[in-house]
């Protein structure tokens, strides 16, 4: 039974493969990883699907189970980028028209919100002067926005834009301004000492030493601006997810619906993800 | 040499905050000639830090004035470098790009990038640090911290060099050889020095002279005492050495005798005793 492995032999083995253990370990951690961080979730999801389909598959269900879903919404799930002309295109088409208008909301909010964030950091009076206003202002819920942005604009597009903008803007500003502040008086002393100029305290010392506190702001920006863009979408029509999401529910295709959730959740989660990795790059591993 | 190339003449320094006065400094004056090393010494609280600053121009002082090499200081400013107690690196740049920093800006028109770059390797090479400029500061010890502050501080070419107790949070063995290589720098160099320390051996053994201040408040120069030891001093030599034990012994006397530390139970009652022993202390 045994095997007697010459000892010769085997240290020639291990001479000429000399990376054949570390290929084993990468191998071993990546088995750990997948048995620690893969599995959980997978085996969570497997379950909650087998529960669904056992619930929904009962006489006088009112949502498909799984399966139907999956049959009846398999033609979109193929094929994300058809385009029939007009509201009828693919899935893909749809996120990423939302995603655009994101794109166009968050980078002014972004702009608006950084710069507002350091004055009110900055200046004292601007703090007393706008801070009571950004109190109040942020509490408001963001489809609250709409009807003015419309009258505003007389347009749908701008307004979703600016409802991104003005939804992404105060967790921006209030982190910003936070962050500007709490700056230790010790590095502003490095920046007198140096006789650092507006510009170079600004980019050399300001914005870095407030950088954690902003990535947090921009973080709960985005994900906010997710919200947001979908339920505006619902209400101002065109091409977009949410859109897609009211369009369906009026044709009475769930099995749509709960592909387009699953479509928003998978964005909002990539749209966080993607902030935060900016933010761990830039900060050094400092931000969240 | 220029006997008054630092002077402070006549410093007053009043804090106010809620219409409560502490008047922290009163009157203090001392000259400093050019490469001289000098160490302040004096319990918590007195006012060291706040002279200090007053000195780097980060604070205003009430009344009198500052005047370093003929010029009046109102304003920091890169002639006087200073290395703070804890450091003070900006966190988000490496070892080498926090020298860099300083030197970018202080040598922006006098020196070619590559003179720069030279330049922020030799002072970090100087203190000991070459090995680690990738590091991020939170990636090295706080004795290599206080070495790239140094470091940056040299780099800066200060007319003044102002070290707030630069090695006080360093543990024995490092803080002995941060001061070996203080030395052996200023030796080099000949910085002009002001150095805050609680540390009587530290002070007898780098300084020129000695600089004692009474309790605050309205602290003020207590004594001062010349160092004539001669350099190169060597710590375990001067161990010995009477003349070395006589200046410990005064600095000791002055602060455990002369100006015993009154735990303050309110500053207010700390106040007439102490300006009576710092009268007669400065009348001696
Ligand atoms: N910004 C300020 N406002 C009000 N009081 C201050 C301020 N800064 C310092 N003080 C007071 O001035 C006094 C001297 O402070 P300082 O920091 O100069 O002391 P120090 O001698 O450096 O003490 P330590 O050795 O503990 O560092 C203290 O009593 C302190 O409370
Ligand atoms: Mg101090």
């Amino acid at each position: 039974m045994t095997v007697q492995v010459n000892p010769e032999e085997s240290r020639i083995a291990a001479l000429s493969l000399p990376s054949a253990d570390r290929v084993g370990a990468e191998f071993k951690r990546l088995g750990h990883w997948l048995m620690s961080r893969v599995f959980p979730p997978m085996l969570v999801l497997g379950v909650l699907l087998l529960l669904w389909e056992w619930l929904c598959s009962q006489p006088g269900a009112a949502l498909p189970a799984p399966s139907v879903m999956l049959a009846d919404t398999w033609e979109l799930i193929v094929n994300p980028f058809y385009n029939y002309g007009g509201n009828d295109v693919g899935m893909g088409w749809q996120v990423l028209a939302s995603l655009e208008r994101v794109a166009y909301g968050y980078t002014l909010a972004v702009i608006a919100g950084i710069s507002l964030g350091v004055l009110v950091g900055k200046s004292t009076w601007a703090m007393r002067g706008l801070d009571p206003l950004f109190q109040v202002l942020r509490t408001v819920p963001p489809l609250a926005w709409l009807p003015i942005s419309l009258a505003a604009f007389q347009a749908s597009h701008p307004s979703a834009i600016f409802v991104i903008f003005i939804t992404a803007i105060w967790p921006i500003i209030i982190n910003t301004s936070v962050g500007v502040r709490n700056i230790p008086e010790d590095y502003r002393n490095v920046a007198r000492v140096l006789r650092l100029n507006g510009y170079e305290n600004f980019t050399k010392i300001m914005l870095p030493a407030a950088a954690p506190y902003i990535f947090s702001g921009l973080r709960i920006g985005i994900g906010l601006s997710w919200l947001a863009i979908v339920a505006a979408e619902m209400l101002i029509g065109g091409v977009g997810i949410g859109f897609f999401i009211w369009d369906a529910w009026n044709a009475s295709q769930i099995s749509d619906i709960v592909l387009a959730l699953v479509y928003v959740g998978l964005v909002g989660y990539a749209l966080d993800g993607i902030v935060g990795f900016i933010g761990r790059r830039v900060t050094r591993g400092t931000a969240a | 040499m220029n006997k008054r190339y630092l002077s402070i003449e006549q410093v007053d320094k009043t804090f106010t905050r809620n219409n409560t006065e502490t008047h922290v400094l009163d009157k203090v004056n001392l000259s400093v000639a050019q490469g001289e090393y000098i160490a302040i010494i004096g319990h918590s609280g007195c006012g060291k830090s706040t002279l200090l600053n007053i000195v780097a121009g980060l604070t205003s002082a009430t009344s009198g004035c500052v005047i370093l090499d003929g010029k009046e200081v109102n304003a920091p400013g890169p002639d006087r470098s200073l290395v703070f107690q804890n450091h003070s690196l900006l966190p988000w740049l490496t070892v080498y790009e926090n020298v860099a920093l300083a030197v970018n800006k202080v040598f922006k028109h006098t020196k070619t990038s590559a003179e720069r770059r030279e330049w922020v390797l030799k002072n970090l090479e100087m203190v000991g640090m070459s090995h680690a400029l990738t590091r991020l500061p939170s990636e090295i010890s706080g004795g290599m911290k206080q070495r790239v502050g140094i470091a940056r501080a040299l780099a800066m070419e200060p007319k003044l060099l102002l070290l707030d107790e630069p090695f006080g949070a360093l543990d024995a063995l490092t803080r002995a050889h941060l001061q070996e290589e203080v030395m052996r720098i200023q030796n080099e160099l000949n910085n002009t020095v002001l150095m805050i320390t609680h540390d009587v051996d530290e002070a007898v053994l780098l300084s020129d002279r000695i600089v004692m201040m009474t309790n605050g408040p309205n602290a003020n120069i207590g004594e001062v005492l010349d160092i004539k030891l001669p350099r190169p001093r060597s710590r375990i030599e001067l161990a010995e050495d009477p003349e070395y034990n006589h200046y410990r012994r005064e600095v000791l006397r002055f602060l455990h005798e002369k100006q015993k530390k009154v735990e303050t139970i309110g500053a207010r009652a700390a106040v007439g005793p102490t300006k009576e022993v710092a009268k007669s202390a400065a009348q001696r």
